[in-house]
């Protein structure tokens, strides 16, 4: 692990900023609360206490959830905070996403960005972490990702709720003319039992407001919760059951056109030549304007139907320069070699390595190369935003990962001050890192700017969408083991190679910042398992291939997952070691992990024989503070091969609503099998090859396994839940594989070595 | 150019050629059908003409003849259809952009196989993709939805 000398010599990259090793803040600063956005726009009798409870004299409470809600069921439960301390039910509730606003910045994105393992609690681990806490308010950034928002939200939600309450107990108290101390509270009312006197949040919201904040807020005991720690209903289930107009691409305005965009098939390179006639004159055309943002070149098409503006789209000739990245996949593979064979930056290295690997003889050496791809984020929901420039102020309605950076991008796009952006941040049709980019969101105010006033809603097509993404990178890793005379690993190195995520968003995002210092993402996942080996080395290069690449649900983890625990299942098969067995002893120092190992093994019965034809496989990846077991159950068919059967067990520390988590940990599992099946972006001429879902396809449910899912509450720590259950999938589906067939495929996607029923 | 949509009728003027979805969406204001490939590989854009299922994204506006009824259209005097009631129960619904296909696909399958067993539910549902993977909530609803309908619920 990185020690604090080495972290004050050098630099590392967290989220979207480069912070020198030691963070110095000014304590005022910090401290300084940001303006509460909802005493911007309140309605008449409508009370707020903070930025996150509104209440109207009606009784109408109004919880703001400001995180992009793309299924994860943020929205639920950043909901329940609130409601929980606040004593209301989640039905008597409206739940808004809200402004973009500095007040709902996200301090838990960055905290883990520091180059330490998440059971690291050393001092300098700790520093660090409330350091980057102190960045992440400093920045002030609104985001959704890191599988953040739980561990974010939980105290400042809750506070805001208990907040709330104790000014409304106060303001009753003196309505009713009784001690604060004699008062009750129940669902949006409070109540004095020895008289029988009450009165709702409502009638009292005005006067409370008025009172002096409390100085010191209680939260309720654990034990205590009603909401949290059980399964809620999602308050946005009735909404999608019934068609309801809530995503980007649903926005309908007065006199709103259409639109779709033509950017370069090939990343960065702008148009040569280009003839726009043919287009123009198609039926329903408005116009075609040039666009050029910091995410590259290409035209829009703005059109009185969607449909119009699609085919016009499709009409455009136009040359494009020769791209400034390799040709094509195979270029691109040796790029990465050719960097692996450069010394990187190691972000963990405990023992001596070379010293361990000088004298081992050959037969205690386990060697393997593994290789990824490139992965578009493929959301259901094409990339779309709606934007009106009207009378200097610009509107943009979309769903996001980020409204800040959107409101700041798209002010600078347009040549307008912030304060004249007002961000409408809808439901995301599917997020999973794509919407963290504002290429769709620049379009549209690009495009707005030449509509003459009138808003512009611009849709993407599929092909579209998946030939301009931020894409998970495609990686290589070169790695070695030595066993010692049990069978254990007493030496691992372990090197990757990927383009550099973190230098790739910066450049589209904060082209004037210039990334510096070793990116930890190219490693996460496997410098910071809680694997106890003597001689252990994780080394990252950062390959110079500049095809967008950006975050890809679990990051470097979706990565690094197969790869460590593909190589992990090589060890122990290597070494005649079970591979349960092999975790628990590597794992023995971690008893949350060896907790899940045994959880997840004991609810497959791992270790019982199997009728012939049928294997399982196992893997463990702790990711974004879960700590995350899969086993997959594989059968050979005459069809091929069928995922029968997964089973999860994750360690999430503290579980605010099992049902949701089940969920995300089934769905993180069905990312990460899809992608391992059969995904894979490939290049040629410099361009995406994949285009639609025939070429680039997902699980399907006639393809989908049984799950069985335990969620378990043992570290001290709460941990994230919407990326943790994709890094174990594939490599336990190909270690079971592995158990299957005795075929070790190291490349992704596995369809190019087996087939899939 | 005339269309019925959820019992409605609806004067558009459209390019024949313009697939029934953009028409639905953009012309009519229907967007419970949503647009998610463009090449019928997706279903998110799943209506019913006729009664019967069909990419909305791929069919011609122009050889459009019967009355089409959208995810708008399933729910009767403000009582959910089964089907839409069951994926309620099961709390089916994370990003939520497929299931109006899902549930579209869903409802024509319980219309013509009423206690549809699990190959039936793998045909019938395998052209609708879900990336968030709520696959198996899918299956228990079709299951919970067969029950509630048999039983006039």
């Amino acid at each position: 692990m990185a020690s604090i000398g080495k972290i004050a010599r050098r630099t590392f990259l967290i989220g979207a900023a480069a912070v020198a090793g030691g963070v110095a803040v000014g304590y005022y600063y910090y401290r300084k609360p940001f303006a509460n956005p909802l005493e911007a726009d309140l309605g008449k009798g409508e009370a707020t206490f903070n930025p996150y409870v509104k209440i109207g004299a009606d009784n109408t409470i109004t919880i703001v959830a400001p995180r992009a809600e793309m299924g994860q069921g943020v929205s639920t439960t950043l909901a329940a905070m609130v409601a929980e301390e606040l004593d209301v039910g989640l039905d008597q509730v409206k739940v808004e996403h809200g402004a973009a606003s500095y007040a709902y910045y996200n301090a838990a994105i960055l905290q883990e960005g520091g180059p330490f393992a998440f059971f690291d609690e050393s001092m300098t681990a700790e520093a660090v972490r409330s350091g980057l806490g102190v960045v992440g308010k400093l920045l002030a950034l609104q985001g959704t990702g890191g599988s953040s928002s739980m561990r974010d939200g939980f105290d400042k939600m809750r506070q805001a709720g208990a907040a709330a309450r104790q000014m409304l107990i106060a303001a009753a108290a003196q309505k009713l003319g009784v001690s604060a101390g004699e008062l009750e509270t129940a669902s949006g009312t409070v109540l004095h039992k020895a008289s029988g006197k009450s009165v709702t949040y409502g009638e009292v919201a005005a006067s409370a407001n008025t009172m002096p904040p409390p100085a010191e807020v209680r939260l309720k005991d654990k034990a205590d919760w009603k909401l949290l720690g059980k399964p809620q209903k999602r308050v946005d289930m009735l909404a999608k059951v019934t068609g309801a107009p809530i995503f980007g691409i649903d926005v309908r305005l007065p006199e709103m056109l259409y639109g779709t965009v033509k950017m370069s098939p090939r990343f960065w390179s702008k148009p040569v030549s280009a003839d726009l006639s043919k287009a123009e004159k198609m039926p329903g055309v408005v116009k075609i304007v040039p666009i050029e943002t910091s995410y590259g070149h290409g035209f829009g098409v703005i059109a009185e139907n969607t449909w119009a503006a699609f085919r016009a789209a499709e009409a455009i000739e136009a040359k494009w320069a020769d791209p400034e990245y390799p040709l094509d996949s195979a270029a691109i593979d040796a790029a990465l070699k050719q960097a692996l064979t450069t010394k990187g930056s190691a972000l963990r290295n405990d023992g001596d390595v070379d010293t361990a690997f000088a004298d081992a003889p050959r037969e205690k050496i386990v060697e393997a190369d593994y290789a990824v791809p490139y992965l578009a984020h493929a959301t259901m929901e094409p990339m779309n935003a709606t934007a009106r420039l009207k009378d200097g102020a610009l509107d943009i309605w979309c769903g996001n990962q980020a409204p800040t950076l959107v409101r700041q991008l798209c002010a600078n796009a347009v040549g307008i001050e912030q304060d004249k952006v007002t961000v409408h941040t809808t439901f995301l049709g599917g997020g999973f890192g794509r919407r963290v980019e504002m290429d769709y969101a620049l379009c549209a105010a690009l495009m707005a700017k030449e509509a003459g006033g009138r808003p512009v809603k611009v849709t993407w097509t599929r092909e579209e969408d998946m030939r301009h993404d931020a894409y998970r990178p495609a990686a290589i890793g070169r790695f070695q083991a030595r066993l010692g005379d049990d069978g254990l690993p007493v030496a691992v190195d372990m090197k990757v190679s990927s383009p550099s995520m973190i230098a790739s968003t910066l450049r589209r995002l904060f082209p004037s910042l210039s990334a510096m210092g070793p990116d930890k993402t190219i490693v996460d996942g496997a410098y910071d398992q809680p694997y106890t080996i003597p001689n252990y080395r994780v080394s990252g290069i950062a390959a110079p291939v500049s095809i967008p690449v950006g975050s890809w649900r679990s990051v470097g983890s979706s990565i690094n997952g197969f790869f460590h625990e593909g190589f992990m299942d090589e060890i122990a098969a290597a070494g005649k070691t079970d591979p349960v067995e092999l975790r628990k002893k590597l794992m023995a120092a971690y008893p949350s992990a060896l907790k899940v190992v045994e959880a997840v093994a004991g609810m497959a019965k791992w270790g019982e024989a199997l009728p012939a034809g049928k294997a399982k496989g196992m893997a463990f990846t702790l990711s974004f503070g879960s700590w995350v077991g899969e086993i997959v159950q594989v059968a050979d068919t005459p069809a091929g091969i069928r995922i029968e059967k997964v089973w999860i067990a994750a360690d999430v520390g503290t579980a605010l609503d099992p049902d949701i988590i089940k969920a995300q940990l089934i769905s993180g599992a069905i990312y990460g099998l899809s992608a391992a099946m059969g995904q894979e972006i490939t290049f040629a001429d410099g361009m995406v090859e994949q285009s639609n879902f025939h070429d680039f396809d997902a699980m399907r449910i006639f393809q989908t396994p049984v799950f069985e899912v335990a969620v378990l509450e043992n570290f001290h720590k709460m941990g994230g839940v919407g990326e943790v259950g994709t890094p174990p999938a594939a490599p336990a589906l190909a270690n079971a594989i592995f158990a299957l067939t005795g075929k070790r495929i190291r490349r992704l996607p596995l369809s190019k070595e087996v087939t899939f029923a | 150019m005339r269309l019925t949509v959820d019992g409605q009728s609806f004067d558009i003027d459209a390019d024949p050629e313009m697939p029934l979805l953009w028409a639905l969406r953009d012309l009519v204001g229907k967007t419970g059908p949503k647009f998610g490939c463009g090449i019928a590989a997706c279903g998110a854009c799943t209506v019913h003409v006729d009664g019967q299922p069909v990419r909305s994204c791929s069919l011609p506006v122009g050889e459009v003849s019967g009355p089409i009824t959208t995810i708008e259209g399933i729910s009767a005097g403000g009582k959910l259809h089964p089907v839409q009631q069951a994926w309620l129960e099961e709390q089916v619904a994370q990003c939520g952009y497929c299931q109006a296909g899902q549930i579209m696909s869903a409802v024509a399958l319980l219309e013509e196989v009423a206690d549809p067993s699990d190959d039936d539910i793998d045909n019938a549902m395998g052209g609708n993709l879900c990336r968030c993977g709520t696959y198996p909530k899918i299956r228990a609803a079709i299951k919970k939805a067969a029950a509630l309908k048999t039983a006039g619920l």
